[in-house]
């Protein structure tokens, strides 16, 4: 709460980014003492920017979401948000007492949307992620790529102007999350959202993002940063998108290697 | 425009994909016809039934027992023939019924908000929790001496005895329910912004709603058994005739058809509610969840 406080704080420039990370460390207690799992991570994300966060195992960028979204606290370091952000998983995350319609209507109401629009903004936001019929569904009566775009019609839901994304498309098979992909940056461009996205999959990193942000693992430290020049639509098989990416994994597995130095 | 024309006909490449795929992984569902429901749903329970009887009409033609041990079948059955006419059978059944059901109102009452707070107090969590689980396996009976001389011989003695039987099992199987609730959907809830009161509203208690019902099946379970040791240990005339009571009066007129009449009605009761009720409930909650595979 106190990160709140200090951007209402800022004032003027609060709008200035939709999310600014300062200096931020995370150590967690670990068997061998104290484990440092971030550490002194610097990044600001603009308004309406799409960035990636790319990483092995190991690199903290789960723990990095976490601690934008506010569900947990940073052991040093400071981070602002442009208002409380919605956060997407890699599981669905749906919650199965309600219908896909109503999962969404949930999250309206917590932000305190009147009764009488819940159910028309909830269609409207089914329509954005091209999911109409789907109103009445249950969530298991929902394919994988299904559940994915409700729950980020849910998250949109939110409102929110930065938008959390941890590996939401990696339980997917290869076709349906070419679509998402596809999906989510027409949804990016249309909504002007702030997008934040963490992955381990340089190509869907390079696919989707304007800035691809790397991590060294263990602790996480941003090893470097690439701007995505390439233009809109981007196809996963572009040579663009493949040049790029066999440069970034390179560097990737540079940073891997070298943990199996010591 | 070359640019808006690819990005035009992208999207409608991209909508009719998706159709595809949504296509491709619809789940169809069919209903069962009702011959095969009958025939796999009824048929077994009647020919259980019918052969315990024919087992038992056995045993009574072998004479292995007296007739004062083991009645027949008909002895009963004229047993509840006669109770029917003197239109004192649905008295029984209600005395005891209404007893019970209102006696696990209270024990829901009572045991919902303290599952709760068991569940999400640490403090309190500590300090009852083994005691809540180490109640259950507690037979209620034995609780029936000291409300007798607490409450006196009367209705709220029985109540008294369900209440120490049920709510252990209530609130225990709130807390199991809790306790089994998926972190992600908590999380979930917190960056939708439902915390507190509100979390327990819409996340916690909607989340712990089936392991809450296997609690509440097993309260009423419970209950009812608390009450029939209650009634049968401590019968006066004050209290009316429940089925406890006819079970011990059978037993003092040395009537053993009145007995069978009474334990078979106890065990219908059970059955009947379970049925009726707790069934139903956990079978729509658990189709509704897609965690019930039809058969």
């Amino acid at each position: 709460m106190a990160t709140t406080i200090a951007k209402a704080a800022e004032g003027g420039t609060a709008t200035a980014h939709a999310a600014r990370i300062e200096h931020v460390s995370k150590s967690f207690a670990g068997p061998a003492g104290q484990q440092l799992v971030l550490d002194d991570i610097t990044l600001d994300v603009a308004p309406g920017e799409f960035v990636t966060l790319l990483g092995a195992s190991g690199c903290g960028k789960s723990t990095l979401l976490n601690l934008v979204a506010g569900l947990d606290k940073p052991s040093a370091g400071s981070i602002s948000t442009d208002g409380r952000p919605a956060l997407m998983f890699q599981e669905h995350a749906l919650f199965p007492w309600l219908t896909a319609g109503k999962n969404i209507e949930l999250a309206l109401k917590l932000r305190g949307v009147p009764k009488a629009e819940r159910r028309g903004r909830a269609e409207e936001l089914l329509e954005l992620v091209r999911l109409h019929g789907a109103y009445g569904k249950r969530v298991h009566e929902l394919s994988g790529g299904m559940r994915q775009r409700v729950a980020l019609a849910r998250a949109l839901a939110q409102d929110s102007k930065l938008l959390l994304m941890d590996e939401p498309f990696a339980a997917l098979d290869a076709i349906t999350r070419d679509v998402l992909h596809d999906e989510l940056t027409r949804i990016w461009r249309e909504t002007g959202l702030s997008v934040l996205f963490v992955t381990h999959n340089v190509r869907e990193a390079v696919r989707l993002a304007q800035r691809v942000v790397l991590l060294s693992s263990r602790p996480g430290r941003i090893a470097r940063e690439w701007t995505v020049g390439i233009a809109h639509p981007r196809r996963i098989e572009d040579s663009a998108v493949a040049e790029l990416s066999v440069e970034i994994t390179e560097e990737l597995r540079g940073e891997i290697r070298r943990h199996g130095q010591h | 425009m070359a640019s808006t024309d690819t990005t035009a006909k992208d999207g409608t490449d991209l909508a009719g994909l998706e159709a595809g795929l949504d296509a491709l992984d619809a789940v169809t569902t069919t209903r069962t016809p009702l011959r095969e429901t009958l025939l796999r749903k009824v048929l077994p329970p009647i020919t259980a039934v019918a052969l315990v009887l024919a087992v038992w009409q056995l045993l009574v033609w072998l004479e292995v027992a007296p007739s004062y041990k083991l009645p027949s079948p008909g002895a009963v059955w004229e047993e509840v023939r006669t109770a029917w006419l003197q239109g004192t059978l649905l008295d029984y059944i209600w005395t005891s019924v209404s007893r019970g059901l209102l006696g696990f109102l209270f024990a829901l009452a009572i045991g919902t908000p303290l599952g709760l707070i068991v569940a999400r107090v640490r403090f309190v969590r500590a300090a009852i929790g083994p005691i809540l689980s180490g109640l259950q396996s507690l037979p209620s009976v034995a609780w029936v001496p000291p409300a007798v001389i607490w409450l006196g011989l009367n209705d709220s003695m029985m109540f008294a005895v369900i209440l120490l039987g049920a709510v252990p099992s209530i609130a225990n199987g709130l807390v199991a329910g809790i306790d089994q609730i998926p972190p992600l959907f908590l999380r979930a809830g917190r960056t939708l912004g439902a915390t507190g009161l509100k979390g327990a509203r819409h996340i916690v208690m909607p989340a712990a709603l089936p392991g809450y019902l296997a609690g509440l099946k097993q309260g009423w379970a419970f209950s009812w058994r608390s009450l029939m040791a209650a009634e049968i240990i401590a019968s006066s005339p004050d209290l009316g005739v429940g089925l406890g009571q006819l079970l011990e009066n059978g037993r003092n007129n040395a009537s053993m058809s009145q007995v069978f009449l009474a334990i078979l009605l106890i065990l219908l009761v059970g059955i009947a509610i379970d049925l009726l009720i707790f069934s139903p409930l956990e079978r729509r909650v658990l189709l509704s969840r897609g965690l019930l595979v039809k058969s």
